[in-house]
C-alpha cells in the first residue's frame, strides 16, 4: 500500500529533508518524488510505501500536516486508492 | 501508478471544487423491536440503534483521514416507524421520536430518518396516529427527520393523506415558529419513494431492506460546474461528455468510501446515491451549473431542457462507476441549500411554476422552498398534489418539502444556518383548490400502472 503526499507552499531550505526525516521515523518507505519550483512557489509529490508504517494511517497523516502547519505549508498524504480509483477503470 | 496531473486534478476537486461525500448512511432495521409494551419497544429500539451504529461516526472519521476526503454527515435510517408501532398511541409515537432523537445525540450522528408512514393506498390505524403527531415528534426533537409516502404509480394518490399533510405542515410551521418553522424542513411528502435513500429528511430503511446496510450520497455540483467552464464553448454533445466523465470520477469515490466504510463496519453495501447535492457554500450550486451551461440565470426559458440534460449526463456517467446505484440519483433543486437557487430568486427569475416543471426531469422535487405563513392549507394540499401527480404519471419520484413560515411574508427571508441555508420567501398564487381537495379518496393509479 502507498500513500501519496503532495507538499505545497513558499519555497524554503530543507523542505525535503523534514519531511523525508517524518517519513523515515514512521518507517514509510519513499519510492517516488517529483517536485517543481515556480518562481518563489514549491510543488513536491512524494509517494511513499506505507506498509511498515510503525504508527496508525490517522497519526501518520496529522503528524505530516502539523510539520506543514509549522512550515507554513500544505502538506496532504492521502491513501493511493483514491486517486487509482478515481482515474482508472 | 498514478500520475502527478491526476493526483493534482483529485486534489483540487477537494480542496477547491468542494468535492465532498455528502453522508454515509447505515440502515438499520427496527422489526425485530416491535413489543405490545410501548416502554419496552423504545428500550429495545434504543438498544438497537446504539449498538448497530456504535462505531458508525468513529469509522467515518478514519476514513476521512485515510483518503482525504470530507465525510460531511453521518447518518441513520430506520424502518418506518408505523410499521414498527403498530398500534401505540399518538403519546406513544412521541415517546419512540424522543427516543430516536436520544439514540442520534448518543452516537453524535447528524440526523436519524424513518419516522414516516406509507400511506399511498391507504392508512393503518397506526400510521394515522403517527401522521397526527408528526408535528409536534418534530418540535420535541432535534434530530429526527420525518416522511409520508402518499402515492405511488402502481397505487394511485391518497388524497385523503394529502390533505392531512398540509394540515400537518402548517401545524409544524405554526409549533417550531420562533424557529424559522424549522419543523418543516425535516418533514417531506413523497410519491414513489425510494427505500435505500441516504438523503435527509427523507431518509428511511425500506421494508425490502437487509438487516443492516450501508448507503453513501456523493455529492459535487462545484466539481461539475468548473469542468463546464473549462470546456468552453463545446456543442452539447461533448458537454454531455464532459459531465458523463466528471459524474463518473466523483462517484468512484463515492463507491469506495462506501465499499470501505461497508467493511469496517461489517455491515453490507447497499447503494451509491448519484445525486449532485448542493450547499449553500460558494462554488457548490446546481444552479450555478445551469448557468455555466449557457443560461444567463438559472428559471429562464430553458432551465428545464437544460437541467434534464445534466441530469441524464450525471446518471449515465455514474451509473458505471458505481457496482449498485439506488436513492434519488440526479440533481437535487433546493432552494434554500443553494446559492444560486437563492439568487435566482432574488433576483426575480425563479418561480414555484418554474421549479415544479423542473421537478420533471430531476430528482426529488419542490425542495426546501419558502413560501408566506398565510398561505391556507388548501393551498399546501394543491402544491403537494401537483408535484405528486408529476411523480405518479412520470413513474418517478417526487417530493415536497415547503416551509410555511410563520409570520412571514414574501420578501423577508428565513435563515437556518448550516447546510439547510437560507431561503428567501416567495409569493405564489393562491388560488383555491379546496373543493378538489375537499372531495377526499383516491386518484387512481395511471393506466401504465398496469404493465404486468
Amino acid at each position: 500500500m502507498k500513500a501519496v503526499i503532495t507538499v505545497t507552499g513558499k519555497d524554503s531550505v530543507g523542505i525535503i529533508a523534514k519531511v523525508a526525516t517524518e517519513c523515515s521515523k514512521c518507517d514509510a518507505n519513499i519510492v517516488d518524488i517529483s517536485q517543481s519550483v515556480l518562481s518563489e512557489y514549491f510543488a513536491m509529490i512524494m509517494l511513499a510505501d506505507i506498509d511498515k508504517l510503525n504508527v496508525p494511517f490517522a497519526d501518520f497523516v496529522d503528524l505530516l500536516a502539523s510539520i506543514g502547519r509549522e512550515n507554513g505549508l500544505s502538506i496532504n498524504v492521502m491513501h493511493e486508492d483514491i486517486f487509482n480509483t478515481m482515474h482508472h477503470i | 501508478m498514478v500520475n502527478t496531473k491526476d493526483i493534482l486534478e483529485t486534489i483540487n476537486m477537494i480542496h477547491e471544487e468542494n468535492l465532498d461525500i455528502r453522508t454515509i448512511t447505515m440502515g438499520i432495521s427496527l422489526y425485530d423491536c416491535v413489543s405490545e409494551d410501548e416502554d419496552r419497544l423504545c428500550d429495545k429500539i434504543y438498544d438497537k440503534i446504539t449498538t448497530s451504529a456504535h462505531d458508525l461516526v468513529s469509522v467515518g472519521g478514519d476514513i476521512e483521514k485515510k483518503y482525504g476526503i470530507p465525510i460531511v454527515n453521518k447518518r441513520v435510517s430506520v424502518t418506518p416507524i408505523s410499521l414498527v408501532g403498530g398500534t401505540l398511541s399518538p403519546d406513544g409515537y412521541i415517546k419512540v421520536a424522543k427516543t430516536l432523537d436520544r439514540a442520534a445525540k448518543v452516537l453524535g450522528i447528524n440526523f436519524i430518518g424513518g419516522f414516516s408512514a406509507l400511506v399511498q393506498k391507504g392508512m393503518t390505524r397506526g400510521a394515522e396516529n403517527m401522521i397526527s403527531i408528526i408535528p409536534e415528534a418534530l418540535t420535541e426533537t432535534d434530530f429526527v427527520c420525518s416522511s409520508v409516502n402518499v402515492a405511488s404509480t402502481k397505487a394511485g394518490i391518497n388524497m385523503d393523506a394529502i390533505k392531512l399533510m398540509g394540515g400537518a405542515i402548517k401545524r409544524a410551521a405554526y409549533l417550531t415558529r420562533d424557529k424559522d418553522s424549522i419543523g418543516c424542513a425535516k418533514l417531506v411528502v413523497f410519491a414513489n419513494v425510494p427505500e435505500d435513500n441516504p438523503f435527509m429528511a427523507g431518509a428511511f430503511h425500506g421494508i425490502g431492506e437487509p438487516e443492516n446496510v450501508i448507503n453513501v450520497g456523493v455529492s459535487g455540483p462545484g466539481v461539475v460546474s468548473s469542468a463546464i467552464k473549462r470546456a468552453g464553448d463545446c456543442d452539447l454533445s461533448e458537454l454531455a461528455d464532459v459531465i458523463k466523465k466528471t459524474a463518473f470520477k466523483i462517484t468512484r469515490v463515492g463507491q469506495l468510501v462506501a465499499s470501505e466504510a461497508a467493511r469496517a463496519l461489517n455491515t453490507p453495501f447497499g447503494i451509491v446515491d448519484l445525486s449532485l447535492a448542493p450547499t449553500p457554500a460558494v462554488g457548490d450550486s446546481v444552479a450555478h451549473i445551469l448557468e455555466n451551461m449557457g443560461l444567463e440565470s438559472c428559471g429562464a426559458h430553458g432551465t428545464t431542457a437544460t437541467l434534464a440534460m445534466l441530469n441524464d449526463a450525471v446518471k449515465k456517467g455514474g451509473v458505471m462507476a458505481s457496482s449498485h446505484v439506488g436513492g434519488l440519483s440526479g440533481a437535487f433543486i433546493p432552494v434554500s441549500e443553494d446559492a444560486g437557487m437563492i439568487a435566482a430568486v432574488e433576483r426575480g427569475a425563479l418561480t414555484l411554476e418554474k421549479l415544479e416543471a423542473m421537478t420533471a426531469v430531476c430528482s426529488v422535487g419542490l425542495d426546501m422552498i419558502a413560501i408566506p405563513g398565510d398561505v391556507p392549507e388548501d393551498v399546501i394540499c394543491g402544491i403537494i398534489a401537483d408535484e405528486i401527480a408529476i411523480g405518479v404519471v412520470n413513474t418517478k419520484t417526487t417530493a415536497v418539502r415547503v416551509i410555511p413560515a410563520y409570520g412571514k411574508g414574501a420578501g423577508d427571508c428565513i435563515d437556518y444556518g448550516g447546510l439547510l441555508g437560507r431561503a428567501p420567501i416567495m409569493e405564489i398564487n393562491r388560488y383555491s383548490p379546496a373543493k378538489f381537495i375537499n372531495r377526499g379518496g383516491r386518484i387512481p393509479a395511471p393506466i401504465h400502472s398496469l404493465k404486468n
